[in-house]
């Protein structure tokens, strides 16, 4: 079976349980080429799980999910990136004993078709484009820190831009801003946002900061239970009466209009 | 213009070869065989570090090891072939051909897992080896002498031509994996080393990174086990045995994994050990060597290569660029 | 054809328990310690020495001939008492936490150590102590003729085995034990004191690859190098078995034990490559052991 509509993304009737947790119930996402979306929901709802079953980590029980029309559900997660879907982790992966530089020169090398084994790897093109990609994300001043070293926020960037090496044609960030200071996140978000204005991005991420959510997506996603209780633009969903009650809690949220 | 010359892999690695060959004419010649003994172990070395730097370790490398001084020498014995520089080359590719074929059993398992299949390997080799009566059973057998293209050194220079030929090797060897390590595939190993689920999620395959590796040390193995059975003149079981798998390890975390030159400092240091304690102290030079290898792990557990790893190595930690 | 049957049975049997009472030990301490003890083929073998040294020192006194059983217990204690504080908190505790393979080195040099201490105390010559091995006297099935002794050997792996089991999942150190296999961190917190578990633990190894040196004393020369073999034969037990895991223990060591008595019998030449054969399958096929634990999930 073939999804022939022009979705990029689309999730169907996803189930998936871990003994008697119940990660994902009958979910069914279809995502739009440049959409910002945001999937929010409690610990436990279903995002991470939703996400790790996209990038192929996790095979759903039953359901099937496609990427530009494609059957991508048993793929494994090399493949998958391979065809264009990239992710970022809420504890950042990198790779702690090298440098912020050497870490993009991993991700540099990975996006390559071949590679020569008797060339080095710091070619003249490959620093200038990693100085590049350091510049888009405000880390030159970490270049060449053990990334070990490295406070909360600059590791996130890092992570991301790794994922964005490849030029994916969607980008799944797991809660780009957990683990990160108050006083950090929007500095952090605006950097974010700025270095991915000019792609032609498509941007799913957890978030649980609602004021994020609102500001840097157009599209939200509500999760509970592993089941999807609301998706459509941040006001409606924001003041969706189950998302009141199951996520955003008795807090007062104002949509932005 | 002068400092480039100096970091260039060719020339540290041809000022090196040179200076080794020229001693050999002055050190005695019970050293020449030491030395020509530890490069046999140091290429083993290399090739367990460079499956360290993708995040492995072998505990059975006693099983190429094997293979390739069971080829070269059973060459020598039934097809009359004594080259010794070919030997060296077809161990080479006999044994890679075998890593490469095994490797993708292997490469499936990480840690103590592969640790232990590939020493089982090892001891289903010695298992055999040492059942088979044509080739010698645990006895094993003699190798004939070596040529070089064509011509039988006298026996008064025959330890040292095999001990150039085995710095040449050494040399050439060490200089192509500088440029591997160097290489963005040498630098995605290890990365594979810190964090091989975010390599794949990268979109590069840890799997094919450890067939590969696995294969260049099953080459280098074979390769060093044909150059210690030549210069021993004969081959037995005991090269496939667990414990000479376990001197390669000892070997290898010696010399750590940053630092090609290390690895064969670190076989010359277990050789030396070993000559010298079984020299004079014949009925304790294992816990000699025991003694000796607690010690490094304790003070030394990043391996002697940490040690000038700015002089010699290539991707190493805060290096800045 | 029957009488072959029981024979390979029972071989395979008594070769099994062998092999369980030598494995058992370095299955419990790789549970707890994760340490992949290769050193324990070494304390097998002074377990041995000093059975093959206290046994005739025993028999000169004229103590009724039953108690060697005891001496054999005191030789495998006194061992374990000697080596435990030396090796796990003068050298292995400083490696905890660090890479399995290192540590697996770090156990490979002191056995290479105990290898020559063995040399040094006792020297080079063989020691024979057969006596207890007659205790027992022997046993007729039908045409088939058994040594007491050995198939006694059945019963103290079926001792050692659920007593330990019994001690781990039936007692309150049992359970601490228990908890330090599953989170030594959160155990750690809730304030079991781990070194101490740790330090218990690899007492018991000790004890128990001590005990199976002493109980293997009478069946054979106690010779330099009895050591090497035990290394890998324990290993292959616990390979097939799962790291770690008693009852996989039970298992590996009754795969290896049928299929070598069935060698013995059926295809001679096999013999001592079967056990390779069986750990090479095992790895294969369920690289992890029969008995593998689960994973958590990593991101």
């Amino acid at each position: 079976m073939l999804d022939i509509s022009n979705n990029l993304l689309s999730a169907k009737n996803i189930n998936k349980s871990f003994g008697a947790v119940i990660a994902a119930n009958d979910v069914n996402i279809d995502i739009q080429k440049g959409e910002k979306v945001s999937l929010i929901g409690s610990n436990g709802a279903g995002k991470t799980t939703f996400m790790n079953m996209v990038t192929g980590y996790l095979k759903p029980d039953t359901g099937n999910i496609y990427f530009k029309g494609e059957e991508i559900t048993k793929l494994n997660p090399r493949i998958i990136t391979q065809k264009g879907i990239s992710r970022s982790f809420q504890i950042p992966q990198i790779f702690e004993p090298m440098s912020a530089w050497e870490n993009l020169l991993v991700a540099l090398g990975t996006s390559k078709q071949k590679n020569s084994f008797f060339k080095d790897a710091r070619s003249k093109n490959n620093a200038r484009y990693i100085d590049e990609m350091l510049e888009r994300f405000s880390l030159n001043e970490f270049a060449h820190r053990q990334v070990s070293e490295l406070p909360g926020g600059v590791r996130k960037l890092l992570d991301i831009a790794m994922a964005l090496v490849r030029k994916p044609d969607i980008l799944l960030l797991d809660e780009p801003t957990s683990g990160v200071g108050a006083e950090e996140k929007y500095p952090l978000m605006n950097t974010l946002a700025k270095a991915l204005s000019g792609e032609d991005l498509t941007v799913i991420f957890v978030e649980h900061d609602m004021d994020i959510v609102q500001n840097y997506s157009d599209r939200i996603i509500a999760f509970y239970q592993g089941a999807v209780i609301a998706d459509g633009n941040n006001q409606d969903v924001l003041n969706d009466k189950k998302v009141k009650e199951y996520v955003t809690g008795k807090t007062q949220v104002k949509a932005k209009s | 213009m002068l400092r480039n010359l100096l970091n260039n892999i060719i020339f540290q690695s041809v000022f090196l070869m040179t200076t080794l060959i020229l001693m050999g004419i002055f050190i005695p010649n019970w050293l020449v065989f030491v030395v020509t003994k530890a490069i046999a172990y140091g290429l083993v070395g290399l090739g367990i570090i460079t499956l360290m730097r993708g995040g492995l370790v072998s505990f059975g490398q006693g099983f190429v090891f094997g293979i390739g001084g069971y080829s070269a020498g059973l060459l020598g014995v039934h097809a009359g072939l004594t080259d010794a520089i070919l030997l060296l080359f077809i161990s080479f590719i006999v044994t890679g051909l075998v890593g490469l074929i095994i490797a993708p059993l292997l490469a499936r398992y990480r840690d103590i897992f592969f640790a232990m299949l590939s020493l089982a390997f090892s001891m289903v080799l010695y298992g055999i080896l040492i059942k088979i009566d044509a080739i010698g059973g645990s006895d094993g057998f003699v190798l004939p002498e070596s040529t070089y293209f064509g011509i039988k050194p006298t026996t008064d220079y025959a330890d040292y031509v095999l001990y150039v030929v085995s710095i040449l090797v050494a040399g050439f060897v060490s200089i192509l994996l500088r440029y591997y390590y160097n290489s963005t595939p040498g630098l995605i190993a290890l990365a594979v080393r810190e964090n091989e689920l975010r390599v794949e999620y990268l979109g590069s395959s840890a799997f094919k990174v450890a067939v590969l590796n696995f294969t260049i040390a099953a080459g280098l193995g074979g390769m060093g086990g044909a150059l210690n059975g030549i210069a021993l003149g004969h081959i037995d079981p005991e090269f496939t045995y667990w414990t000479t798998s376990g001197e390669f390890v000892f070997i290898s975390i010696l010399a750590g994994y940053l630092s090609v030159p290390a690895v064969f400092l670190a076989a010359l240091l277990l050789e030396l050990v070993r000559s010298f304690s079984g020299r004079y102290f014949p009925d304790t030079w294992q816990l000699i060597l025991g003694v000796f290898l607690i010690l490094s792990i304790i003070f030394i557990p990043s391996g002697i290569g940490s040690f000038f790893k700015n002089f010699f190595d290539t991707f190493s930690k805060n290096k800045k660029s | 054809m029957i009488d072959e049957i029981l024979t390979i049975i029972l071989d395979g049997a008594i070769y099994a328990s062998w092999l369980f009472i030598v494995a058992l030990g370095l299955t419990f301490v790789f549970g707890v310690l994760k340490i992949l003890n290769i050193a324990h083929g070494g304390i097998y073998a002074l377990g041995a020495y000093s059975t093959a040294t206290l046994a005739p020192i025993f028999y000169s006194l004229g103590m009724p001939e039953q108690f060697v059983v005891l001496t054999m217990l005191i030789s495998a204690l006194a061992v374990a008492i000697v080596i435990t504080p030396i090796m796990e908190r003068g050298i292995l505790r400083r490696f905890y936490g660090q890479d399995e393979v290192l540590i697996v080195l770090v156990t490979y040099a002191i056995y290479l150590v105990l290898e020559d201490v063995q040399k040094l105390i006792w020297g080079m010559n063989s020691l024979y102590v057969s006596e207890p091995r007659e205790l027992l006297g022997a046993l007729e099935f039908g045409s088939l003729y058994y040594v007491g002794y050995d198939l006694a050997l059945i019963g103290l792996a079926i001792f050692c085995g659920l007593t330990l089991w019994f001690v781990l999942n039936k007692t309150q150190s049992g359970k601490i034990v228990l908890a330090v296999i599953n989170n030594p961190e959160i155990s750690g917190c809730m304030g079991v004191n781990i070194n101490k578990v740790y330090l218990a633990a690899f007492f018991v190894g000790a004890f128990l690859a001590a005990l199976s040196g002493s109980f293997t004393a009478p069946l054979i020369s106690v010779q330099v190098g009895i050591s090497v073999a035990v290394v890998i034969e324990s290993f292959a037990v616990v390979i097939i078995g799962g790291l770690g895991s008693i009852p996989g223990a039970v298992i590996g060591a009754l795969i290896i034990g049928m299929a070598r008595a069935a060698c013995v019998h059926k295809l001679p030449e096999a013999e001592i490559f079967i056990m390779y054969f069986c750990m090479a399958g095992m790895l294969i096929f369920k690289p992890k052991g029969l008995f593998e634990g689960v994973q958590a999930r990593k991101i």
